[in-house]
This record gives structure tokens, sequence and C-alpha cells, in this order.
């Protein structure tokens, strides 16, 4: 936990007030990253977030249509895609897939001594390992989560034209009735404070690995169980302040 | 830069580092003068490699001071010492390079992130660089595709890319053939002779540290045993020192030094067989 912290301040250091001191942080390591973390996760996160799309569609229209009340199932779907099911179901995928991977390669770098390596040579491990990933996942989840959003809804569509008869108008005019631009925000507002905990619980677990491969296995176990963990409190907790505070 | 001839590029006094209750390092005291080639030798586990680290400073004492440049160290902060490491290169066992960059990458990664060259002039040290070590036209290999012997002349073409007044070597010579390892001597020599650089070698390669040295420290259970020029490191009447220099199975020297080392950061985890009968009891 006292390394968690200070992980984050150095972090908040190298990200706010170094580059105010001349110390940019360099372009290329970011990008690499970015497309590391978030432009090969689009296939995944897409097949997530159309199959949630579907099985949304499919539930409440069951539970709707006895009420005679099918024309609501793009309302419902739309809102627990934008409000819930997509930041969070987007967000356990990254974690599996980008979160651990973090972990496991800043592990096997710290056992091999190449962090070692890299303070010896007066490079700061935080500015030239994390900050990049950091940087990254910030920008990439919330991309990753808004293309799910519109893949999601894009499944509920394809449910309700292919076995309600709905015409696309009706789909698109239910949902933007029902959803706000705040249902949007909330669920984007989500995904940033979910991006910092991933990100910083996967960077701390790979950089205080200690012993062998046996360590880095447990790292990577860890980053996984506690940025779960992790993610899902702090979703219950913005919505509480988001939709209940109100 | 304000270090004299007569006073030492590095001073250890009286250092003390314990693990658990061992003292791996029992008040040491040791001075490094410019243009010296000092080679620290000693058993496995002798803290040889702790003792580097001290010194480097990515382990701090239990107690005792080292002065690197006449600056004490312990007490310093990343940003400080930040400042003394951009003067000293570092060869690790293993090489250490980062296995996502290239050979070429490696070697110029020190001088892209503390110099304000050019992407070519960048290019043209690395390319000497990784000349003097015998690895020209390996630029753009991956650290997995070469050797464990070429990783190691990488790790010290980066090492040796900032041109540093001190280089600290970790078994340089481990894992390299013989004429490597005279091509890697001969390198340590030119610059120390040469260009007045001071370097510290671990080794356990006894042909290699005769070869280089200026003087010899011999370590044991965390103190230094023996020190001296070659010669009188040869000629020395210890037993212990006798039996390492000239690799004999019996002797003085205690075979069951790691035994009873506490690793703190692994909590040893017995087979499910044999569970308890490799416990450490009193942690």
């Amino acid at each position: 936990m006292k390394n968690y912290l200070q992980l984050n301040l150095s972090l908040l250091y190298w990200v706010f007030i170094a580059p105010f001191k001349g110390q940019f942080f360099k372009l290329s390591p970011i990008i690499r990253q970015m497309v590391f973390i978030g432009v090969r996760a689009v296939p995944m996160v897409a097949l997530t977030a159309l199959t949630i799309g579907i099985t949304l569609a499919m539930q409440s229209a069951r539970s709707l249509q006895q009420l005679g009340a099918e024309i609501y199932v793009p309302n419902l779907v739309t809102v627990a895609l934008l409000r819930e099911m997509g930041p969070v179901l987007i967000a356990v995928i990254v974690i599996g897939r980008s979160g651990s991977a973090v972990a496991a390669e800043l592990g096997t770098m710290k056992v091999s001594e190449e962090i070692e390596a890299l303070e010896v040579m007066a490079i700061n491990p935080v500015r030239f390992l994390i900050v990049p990933r950091f940087l990254a996942m910030l920008v990439m989840l919330p991309a990753l989560i808004i293309l799910g959003n519109y893949v999601g809804i894009f499944g509920g569509w394809l449910v309700c034209w292919l076995a309600l008869d709905f015409n696309v108008a009706g789909f698109i005019l239910g949902a933007l009735e029902s959803s706000d631009l705040w249902d949007l925000y909330s669920g984007v507002v989500k995904s940033v404070v979910f991006a910092w905990l991933v990100i910083t619980i996967a960077c701390n677990a790979g950089m205080h690995v200690e012993g062998g491969a046996e360590g880095v296995g447990q790292a990577t176990t860890k980053s996984v169980v506690h940025g779960l963990l992790a993610m899902l409190v702090s979703n219950a907790l913005l919505t509480v302040l988001f939709f209940f505070g109100r | 830069m304000n270090t004299t001839a007569d006073q030492p590029v590095i001073e250890v006094a009286d250092l003390y580092r314990t693990f658990g209750k061992r003292a791996v390092i029992n008040h040491l005291s040791l001075e490094i003068y410019r243009g010296e080639t000092l080679v620290i030798m000693g058993g496995s586990g002798c803290g040889k490699s702790t003792l580097l680290r001290h010194i480097i400073g990515v382990m701090k004492p239990t107690s005792g001071s080292i002065k690197i440049f006449g600056e004490e160290t312990t007490a310093m902060n990343e940003r400080e010492l930040t400042g003394i490491r951009r003067r000293f290169g570092m060869l690790f066992q293993s090489g250490a390079l980062l296995a996502s960059l290239t050979v070429g990458e490696n070697v110029a990664l020190p001088l892209i992130e503390h110099t304000k060259l050019t992407p070519d002039e960048i290019e043209q040290v690395v390319k000497d660089k990784l000349e003097i070590v015998g690895l020209k036209g390996f630029e753009r290999m991956k650290p997995a595709e070469i050797s464990g012997g070429m990783k190691k002349r990488v790790g010290l073409a980066r090492a040796l890319a900032l041109d540093p007044e001190l280089l600290f070597s970790d078994e340089p010579t481990s894992g390299l053939d013989p004429i490597m390892t005279a091509v890697v001597d001969r390198l340590t020599l030119d610059l120390t002779r040469k260009r007045g650089m001071t370097a510290v070698v671990v080794t356990h390669d006894m042909t290699s540290a005769f070869r280089i040295a200026t003087r010899m420290i011999m370590l044991g259970r965390g103190s230094i045993i023996a020190q001296g020029t070659p010669d009188e490191i040869r000629n020395c009447d210890n037993p212990e020192v006798q039996q390492f220099i000239n690799g004999e199975a019996d002797g003085p020297v205690p075979l069951n030094i790691s035994q009873d080392e506490d690793h703190p950061h692994i909590a040893p985890r017995p087979l499910v067989t044999a569970r308890g009968r490799f416990h450490n009891k009193t942690p």
C-alpha cells in the first residue's frame, strides 16, 4: 500500500510537474503503448460489447414482451450499456489483457535486473517505463469504452431489427429519448478512474516483484485480482455518487 | 572533477549490512584511487555483489558510509544520485539489456537520455562502442537473438557509452570464450591506462583477474581477508587465498556459507511431500 501511494505520487510528479521543469515525456513510447494497450484490444472489446448488447436486448425483450412494452428495449439497452455494462465489462477485458501483460512485463524486467540497470544509468524507471503506460491507458480505456458503447448498441439494434421488427429510426429515437449526455459522460468518467486504478495497480505489482518466475506469476495474478476488485468497488462508489446522490 | 590524485574516487568506511540476522557485509572499509583496477574476489555468497550494489547505490547499508567522487551517497535521494550515476558505468552480470529494445538502442539509451547529441552522432558513437567490444553490425538484433556472451559485451558497450570515469563490472568475463575474455581484459587495461578510468571488477576468473588488476581484494564472510597487488596476493600465505586462487576443492574456505542465509523477500515454500523439512523455522 505504501509502495502504491509512492508510485502514484512519483507518477503525478513525472506527469504534471516534471514537464514544467523541462523534462518532457517522449511521444513515441506512449504511442507504442497505446497501440499495444488500446488498438490491439479492439477486436476483443468489440466482440465483448456486441455480445453484451445482444444479450441485454434479448433478455429485456423477453421481460418487456410480457408487459407489451417491447418498444422500450432500445431505452433499456442503451442506458444499461452506457452507465454500467459497457465501462465495467470492457474494463474487465482490459484488466485481463493489458493489465496482466504490463505486470508480467515489468516483473520480468525487474527480475532480470533491467530496472536496476535503468536506475544505475540514471534513468528513472517511473518516467521511462510507467509514464508511457499510464498515459496510454488513460487515453485508450475511455476510447475503448466509447467504441464498446457503439458496438453494444449496434448489437441491441441487431436483435430489435431481426427479431422484434423495429425499424432503424424507431430504435435510434428510442435510444436517444431514454439516455442523455450525462449517461455517456458518467461512463467516460468511470472509465478514466478505472484506467488510473488498473494501470497503477498493474505497474505497482510488476515493479515490486521479488524472486524469479514464481514472483512474476504472483504479481500477474495480483494485478488482475486487485485490479478487478478495485475497479468493481470504485464502480459501485461512482454509481452512488452519480445516480443516487442527486 | 574535484577529485585529486591522492583523494580516493571511492571511499567505503565501516560499511555494515544485515539481511535478517546475518551480517552480509561486516564493517568493511576500502578505498579506490583514480586509474586503479581493483579486482574483488571471493566465493559465492561472500558479499561481493552486495558490496557492489551498495557502492552503486541500489542498496542502502544498515550503517557506514560510502563516498563516490568525494560525495556521500548513502544519504542521497534518487535525484541526487542521478548526478553521480551519470559519471559511472555499470556492467551487470547478466548484461541486463532492455529486452524490448535492439542492441543499438540499448547502447544508445544513455546517450539519448543524458546528452544532446544528434541522432547521427549517436549512431556513430553506438557503432564505435560496439566495434570495440567486437560486435560490429549487430545494431539491429534483439537481445533475445544473441548469445549470453554477446549480451554481456553489449552491456559493456552500453556501460562505456558515456565514457565514464568509473566502471563497475560484475563478472565481465564469465560466459565469454578465452579469446573474448582477453579482448575484454585488454579493453579494460586500455581504458584504465590510457584514459585514466577507474575500474572495479568482481570476478571469479583468476587468469583475467591477475591480467587486469593493479590491486586485489579477497572477501570472505563480509569482510576483507586479504588485499594487495597481484604479486602480493599470489605470494600471500593465507591458506584461504591460496585455495581460492588455485581453485582447490579442499581447504579452509567454508562450503556451507550460504546455508543459513535469510531470503527476506521469498518465504521458502516446501514441496508438499516434504512439508516443513526445508522450512526455515526461525524466519
